[in-house]
């Protein structure tokens, strides 16, 4: 138990940072992925052939490859397409961007693969009528969008996104590969130096575990705020 | 675009694919006959038999499935005991460590969809089977079985792809599959988009050949209930 303690005796206070980086790496993921979903939901729903076929492109080919492959294109790639940009200006030295945002970015691209298709099944169920009834009204772009389509795709969609959320949670451990201090970093580090691997994974397993929980039980109070209407 | 290194890594990458999929359809094997078992326990009416499938199943679902291989290969090896049973032959190798950790995931994701298959059934098909006098086991073989199969197979079908993914975890424990070849390559060259598209073209074709085999399973098990 020792080796949790605060301070330099223990690996407490490190963990505790690590896991707020967690959070935070998942957050922001969370929002990149949805101004993705943003772009891409309407390209997927469109009826021009082209525009169609380049939101398909994005979702199948991310949900179809590894994480870590996207993880690693971005990390070994980020700073190449900076440096090589930088070198059109004549700045030849080497570039590092920074890990959080490469991390944040490359899981963020995954995550919005997912919440692209979550929203494209709800905006598909919500009822045609209601659609047609909003335009016949006559009613403006904003509230035709925020104030009648909006609200009954996020019920729809909230049960699925916090699958998403889930999913993303669990991804960012993946970035630990670029040299962030998250959860599974901190974790190896501190193993590295204690000797004492076993403890220290379990340990965060248990700090995700704990993650995952909390978070869904937030999220299942949110689900039952926006199902009210049912 | 450096064409002649994607044309040269191909046949070193398509090299890597047999351990990949030798990774997944071992773990996938596996995987079915725990999560089977973890499915019949979850419908156990014992309540603490039901809590440890169920606490099985949240455990791996809830964390990571790199901290479970983590704690497999780098954590196993340190109880002292375990490095003087013939447990250790299997666990000093990091290719079995992969697979028991791929496994006992799969195996709990697995449940859950077999579960769920299984509640879905009917009770009037068990009904009508038990009074026309069939033995249980004929009825769990030849009216559970092929109804639940039916009912999971979408969902076990993202599973195996899921898992597909999964296998690309195995290169952190120094395991050469494809992704693990694909970095190799990619941080000798530093030419990471060829490498992307030739490693992931490789998984995505996988993909799809994943995703109609299922189509075509679930045009076969089609059959009304």
């Amino acid at each position: 138990m020792e080796l949790l303690y605060f301070g330099d005796k223990g690996w407490g206070d490190e963990l505790f940072f690590a896991t707020l980086m967690t959070i935070a790496v998942s957050i922001t993921a969370m929002i990149i992925g949805f101004i993705f979903a943003a772009l891409f939901t309407p390209l997927k729903l469109s009826n021009n052939k082209f525009l169609n076929s380049i939101g398909n492109a994005y979702t199948t080919v991310i949900r179809g490859v590894p994480e870590l492959l996207v993880i690693y294109l971005f990390f070994f790639g980020g700073s190449g397409a900076i440096m090589f940009v930088a070198s059109i200006f004549g700045y030849n030295d080497y570039i590092e961007i920074n890990a959080f945002l490469t991390g944040s970015f490359s899981i963020g691209i995954i995550s919005g693969a997912y919440s692209t298709e979550v929203f494209r099944g709800a905006l598909q169920s919500i009822d045609k009528g209601q659609f047609e009834a909003a335009k016949v009204l006559g009613f403006n772009k904003y509230i035709y969008f925020f104030k009648i389509i909006l609200p009954q795709m996020l019920r729809l969609a909230i049960p699925n996104l916090s699958n998403v959320w889930q999913i993303t949670l669990k991804d960012t451990s993946l970035i630990s590969v670029t040299g962030l201090v998250e959860i599974m970093r901190q974790s190896y580090i501190a193993a590295g130096s204690t000797r004492d691997p076993l403890f220290f994974y379990s340990f965060a397993a248990v700090l995700y575990l704990m993650l995952t929980f909390l978070s869904m039980q937030l999220l299942n109070r949110l689900e039952t705020k926006y199902s009210k209407g049912y | 675009m450096d064409i002649e290194l994607m044309i040269n890594s191909f046949p070193k990458l398509l090299n890597a694919t047999l351990i990949t999929l030798k990774l997944l359809s071992v773990s996938l094997i596996l995987g079915l006959f725990i999560g089977l078992g973890f499915a019949i326990l979850r419908m156990n009416n014992n309540k603490l038999i039901n809590k440890f499938a169920y606490g099985y199943s949240y455990i791996f679902r809830g964390t990571p499935l790199l901290v479970q291989i983590f704690i497999i290969y780098f954590g196993l090896g340190q109880i002292e005991y375990l490095r003087t049973t013939i447990l250790w032959v299997v666990l000093k190798e990091p290719y079995w460590c992969a697979i028991i950790a791929f496994s006992l995931n799969t195996g709990a994701y697995t449940s859950e969809i077999l579960r769920s298959a299984f509640q879905t059934i009917k009770p009037g098909y068990l009904e009508a089977g038990r009074s026309l006098g069939i033995p249980s086991k004929i009825i769990f073989t030849k009216i559970q079985i092929p109804i639940a199969i039916k009912q999971s197979l979408p969902a076990y079908g993202n599973e195996i792809i899921l898992m597909l993914k999964g296998t690309s975890l195995a290169s952190t424990v120094t395991l050469m599959d494809l992704t693990g070849v694909a970095k190799y390559i990619i941080s000798t060259t530093f030419k990471p988009v060829e490498v992307f598209i030739v490693a992931g073209g490789i998984y995505l074709f996988m993909t799809f050949i994943i995703h109609n085999v299922i189509k075509y399973l679930e045009k076969k098990y089609g059959f009304q209930t």
